[in-house]
């Protein structure tokens, strides 16, 4: 709560600043777009495929259009007649894709493809008339298993393959004579299970189409509406600029709320086609099964030591699911990047082979490369204790020190300003390894099995991909009373941005920051750039929002100067007054100084244009990497396969702290969704592709007496981007599951239990614990 | 279809409305009152993001009929804080210690919050955080709400 001193140089910036989000929120008055009313609005339902795969024979919805209060119904070939197929915006070049429509229209490929569309009075007529709908199937044998993608039935007759994109790095005979040679070679296989996004509110959008102004307008549950607009605009063959996309508050994302899905699409279309306003609104179970999957993967993992531990060389021959219509097709190269992770590795050769599956496509989910850290860090692990080496001395023994900075890695990668060593050594500290191997020693001597894990790795914030993702803009500008607007592209699905973009706007500009008000989720009112996604929304907006403030501020100086008859070095803003440094009597009110700029040209230093806008857009060209290590304790209950988690400790390096409450959030919510991975959440198909986890009573999630308190350390290696920042937003996430998985392994360590293969969940532990028990006995 | 005539008490304000028997209270609250700060979350009764108070008893208003609220005394996120703005001291303690950052979960775990500490019998930690566990939060992992919940339950309730 404390709002640090007035008149410090940083009075806000890295403080704990109570959020400016949280009066509306906490009071109702959030605005989240399904309480977006639009007069004359229709709501929309979907009939979806209950089958993996088939051929659609016959769509009959005579009884659904005679039911009253239907007022439109739309079938994939009635969509598939106003639009052209287009594919994500994410598509590698020269990858053949899918024909993709918005809706099914020849056939379905995935249970909960949307195959027709039904507009009504209100939500509860449209779902009765989507009952009225009768289809006929004719199913075919799926593939659901992308481990049997290679020999299994066609996912897409258009493609040649099931395979979506393979890569790989050039065959490299140094690598193979690394591995042939070395000391220690060790091998593993790491598996992770398909997560779903859910984020508390479901996906939404609400269009309504002006034929007068030839004009779309789109409330979307956005994580950014530049974005959304741009996906838009290339799914419906219209300008970005036929589109006004609006998002207010969102009720998070995760990355499932970057990009529109296919069945928003088809809202957007009938929207326009009717010219009545189309509501809507995702519910949980077509989220669980219709809305994007993630993290469906596996990887073998092949690793070379010298003798003394060190590492010369790594494999990493990744898989993973991509679904049947990706709009993230590969989240490959971004694993492979990353792969290197935080330490010395002077060789690397990878493949990654992404495979289509009649199941739902995959989408972005908060480190959607992660993998790559689960992989590593549990056969680091794996390794150490094949070689009979501490797995915390293994680690030391290849970190990577500040002194081998600049760093290049095997990846091609560059690591400047990082901090993996120290960050490692403080959660050794923190949670006192010696003492906790002790206290291990001698539960297990009472039969009880406690497990300590830990993991290292490197984050990569505001990842170099291009695109619409290349440019940052900010701007500030003071209006005729002196008070600070700050404008962002960047959109708000809870990171905060809110609350730490006025702080620095207001630190620059030395004014309160309730003074300040941060504009954002319009495309009418700001400019052109992405949204949130990618950990980028402190060094992106906060660096532009940084240039643009220090610019402003120097014009107010420059006018202050003149009207005070003083050198603009020798004056300062504090507390919304321009005075000279040393006299604060003699000052000038932040109001006079914009009268003067906006009603008295005249009295502006020679050559200044009126006004105080200033903005900024500035380039990100290469990605900056933030880094943490992770360690927590387990007691796993033999008996019944319960993980109880003791302690959990992490520390962070995303250098400059804006607000360190903001960046503890975002690194408690996202150990959370890894702890929530780990041991309960599980999107599973059967063998016929029908998804088993449809409600929040099959997914499960974590829940308030599941979690530990995380206790919290920070290194501050500034970036040497404006304001030294670096992203926050995905490394709990990326870090949680093999710190947790370690750790559990580490406490089943006397029954040598794989824990390989995620979900570690009770039934799967004790399953693996009586397997171990019988084969001992 | 039937439809009927409710009267209700919301928030201190006596609300008439003809409406559908199969009309649940949440969608009665959201689209009929404009109270919109009640949110759905899952709409089968798990993630407690609908809660609301009827009658003094912290539900879930997705599980729960309109028509079933008939003559029953409500309370909504939107009738929490003083009229002047002042925020309920759950409001105050969420906001403290960083308990939202999307703020979707919110309402619910403001009203399940309410109705434990205006409660006649005294609350312990453990047993209101034991009640938090009808509530799902996917973004804060918990840490600030349960903060939130040691301070509450810390200071001796104020009349
Ligand atoms: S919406 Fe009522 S419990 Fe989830
Ligand atoms: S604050 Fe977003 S779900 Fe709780």
């Amino acid at each position: 709560m404390s709002q640090a001193s007035a008149g410090a140089a940083a009075r806000y910036v890295g403080q704990h600043v109570v959020r400016k989000e949280d009066p509306r929120m906490l009071t109702g008055q959030g605005r989240y777009v399904d309480d977006n009313v639009v007069p004359g609005m229709l709501h929309a339902a979907f009939v979806r495929s209950p089958h993996a795969k088939a051929r659609i024979v016959h769509i009959d919805f005579a009884a659904a259009r005679a039911l009253p209060g239907v007022h439109g119904i739309y079938t994939g070939a009635d969509i598939a007649a106003m639009v052209k197929p287009a594919r994500s915006l994410h598509w590698p070049p020269n990858v053949p894709y899918p024909v993709t429509m918005p809706l099914a229209h020849t056939d379905v490929r995935y249970v909960g493809d949307p195959v027709v569309l039904i507009v009504a009075d209100d939500r509860y007529i449209a779902e009765d008339a989507a009952e009225l709908v009768e289809v006929e199937y004719d199913p075919q044998d799926a593939l659901v298993d992308y481990m049997t993608a290679n020999n299994g039935p066609k996912v897409h007759p258009d493609l040649d393959s099931n395979l979506l994109w393979e890569m790989a790095s050039p065959a490299d005979p140094e690598l193979d004579a690394i591995f042939a040679s070395a000391a220690h070679v060790v091998e593993k296989t790491i598996t992770q299970q398909r997560y779903i996004n859910s984020p508390m509110e479901t996906r939404g959008i609400i269009a309504s189409h002006s034929a007068a102004e030839n004009l779309t307008t789109i409330w979307s549950a956005s994580q950014g509406v530049h974005q959304t607009a741009y996906y838009l605009a290339n799914a419906l063959a219209c300008d970005i600029a036929d589109l006004r996309v609006i998002a207010g508050d969102v009720g998070a994302g995760f990355g499932g709320k970057v990009h529109p899905g296919r069945d928003e699409i088809a809202v957007v279309i009938a929207a326009r086609h009717m010219r009545r306003p189309i509501k809507y609104i995702e519910d949980r179970m077509e989220h669980l099964i219709a809305s994007a999957q993630a993290r469906e993967e596996s990887a073998l993992v092949k690793l070379a030591f010298d003798a003394k531990g060190i590492l010369l060389a790594a494999k990493f021959d990744y898989q993973h699911d991509s679904g049947a219509y990706p709009w993230l097709p590969s989240v490959g190269p971004l694993a492979v990047n990353a792969f290197p992770g935080p330490y010395r590795l002077p060789k690397f050769g990878w493949r990654v082979r992404a495979w289509y599956t009649n199941t739902v496509g995959l989408g972005a989910y908060r480190g959607p490369w992660m993998f790559e850290t689960v992989a590593r860090e549990q056969v680091i692990d794996i390794a150490a204790k094949q070689m009979g080496i501490d797995s915390l001395e293994l680690r030391r023994r290849n970190v990577i020190h500040t002194a081998d900075q600049p760093y290049k890695t095997a990846s091609g990668q560059v690591y400047d300003r990082v901090s993996p060593d120290q960050t490692l050594e403080k959660v050794v500290d923190m949670i006192d390894v010696p003492v906790f191997r002790k206290v291990q020693e001698a539960a297990r001597k009472e039969g009880r099995y406690l497990g300590l894990g830990m993991s290292v790795y490197m984050e990569p914030t505001v990842n170099a991909i291009g695109g619409i993702r290349t440019t940052f803009q900010a701007e500030t500008r003071m209006d005729a009373s002196g008070r600070i607007t700050v404008s962002s592209h960047i959109g708000n699905p809870g990171n905060s941005m809110e609350t730490t973009l006025a702080q620095i706007a207001a630190d620059e500009l030395g004014v309160d920051i309730k003074d300040v008000r941060v504009v954002y989720g319009d495309t009418a009112n700001t400019q052109f750039g992405p949204g949130a996604g990618g950990s980028k929304q402190a060094v992106g907006a906060g660096g532009a929002v940084t240039v643009a403030a220090q610019a402003l501020r120097k014009k107010i100086l420059a006018i202050g100067a003149k009207m005070l008859e003083a050198a603009p070095e020798d004056l300062t803003i504090e507390n919304g007054k321009v005075f000279v440094k040393g006299i604060p009597q003699v000052e000038l009110t932040l109001k006079k100084i914009a009268e003067s700029a906006y009603y008295l040209p005249k009295t502006l230093p020679e050559g200044m244009e009126p006004g105080l806008a200033t903005s900024h857009r500035m380039t990100l060209p290469v990605t900056h990497w933030a880094n943490a290590a992770h360690a927590c304790t387990v007691d796993v209950d033999v008996e019944t396969g319960v993980v109880k988690i003791l302690r959990w400790v992490a520390s962070e390096d995303c250098g400059v702290m804006i607000n360190p409450t903001v960046v503890e959030g975002q690194m408690s919510g996202g150990i959370v969704q890894g702890i929530g991975g780990v041991l309960l959440e599980h999107s599973l198909y059967d063998e016929r592709g029908n998804p088993l986890a449809a409600s929040f009573k099959d997914y499960l999630l974590p829940l308030a007496t599941d979690v530990p308190v995380i206790e919290y350390s920070h290194v501050c290696t500034p970036s040497d981007t404006p304001g030294g920042f670096k992203g926050a937003g995905e490394g709990g996430a990326i870090i949680a599951p093999p710190t947790l998985a370690n750790a559990i392994a580490d406490a089943l360590a006397p029954f040598n239990i794989d824990c390989s293969r995620m979900p570690l969940s009770p039934d799967r532990l004790l399953m693996a614990l009586e397997a171990s028990r019988s084969g001992k006995a | 279809m039937s439809d009927h005539t409710i009267q209700t008490k919301i928030n201190g304000n006596v609300v008439k409305k003809t409406v559908a028997a199969r009309k649940t209270l949440a969608d009665f609250l959201r689209v009929d009152c404009s109270l919109t700060g009640t949110h759905i979350g899952c709409e089968h009764g798990v993630c407690g993001a609908c809660t609301v108070m009827v009658d003094g008893l912290a539900v879930r208003s997705c599980l729960m009929l309109a028509v079933q609220a008939d003559g029953a005394e409500i309370r909504t996120v939107e009738g929490v804080a003083k009229e002047d703005g002042t925020l309920h001291r759950v409001q105050q303690a969420l906001q403290e210690e960083h308990g939202l950052q999307c703020g979707f979960c919110t309402p619910g775990f403001v009203m399940t919050l309410v109705s434990l500490v205006e409660r006649k019998e005294p609350i312990d930690e453990e047993e209101m955080k034991a009640a938090l566990s009808g509530h799902i939060c996917r973004c804060t992992g918990y840490q600030g709400i349960l903060r939130a919940v040691k301070k509450l339950t810390a200071t001796p309730a104020k009349a």
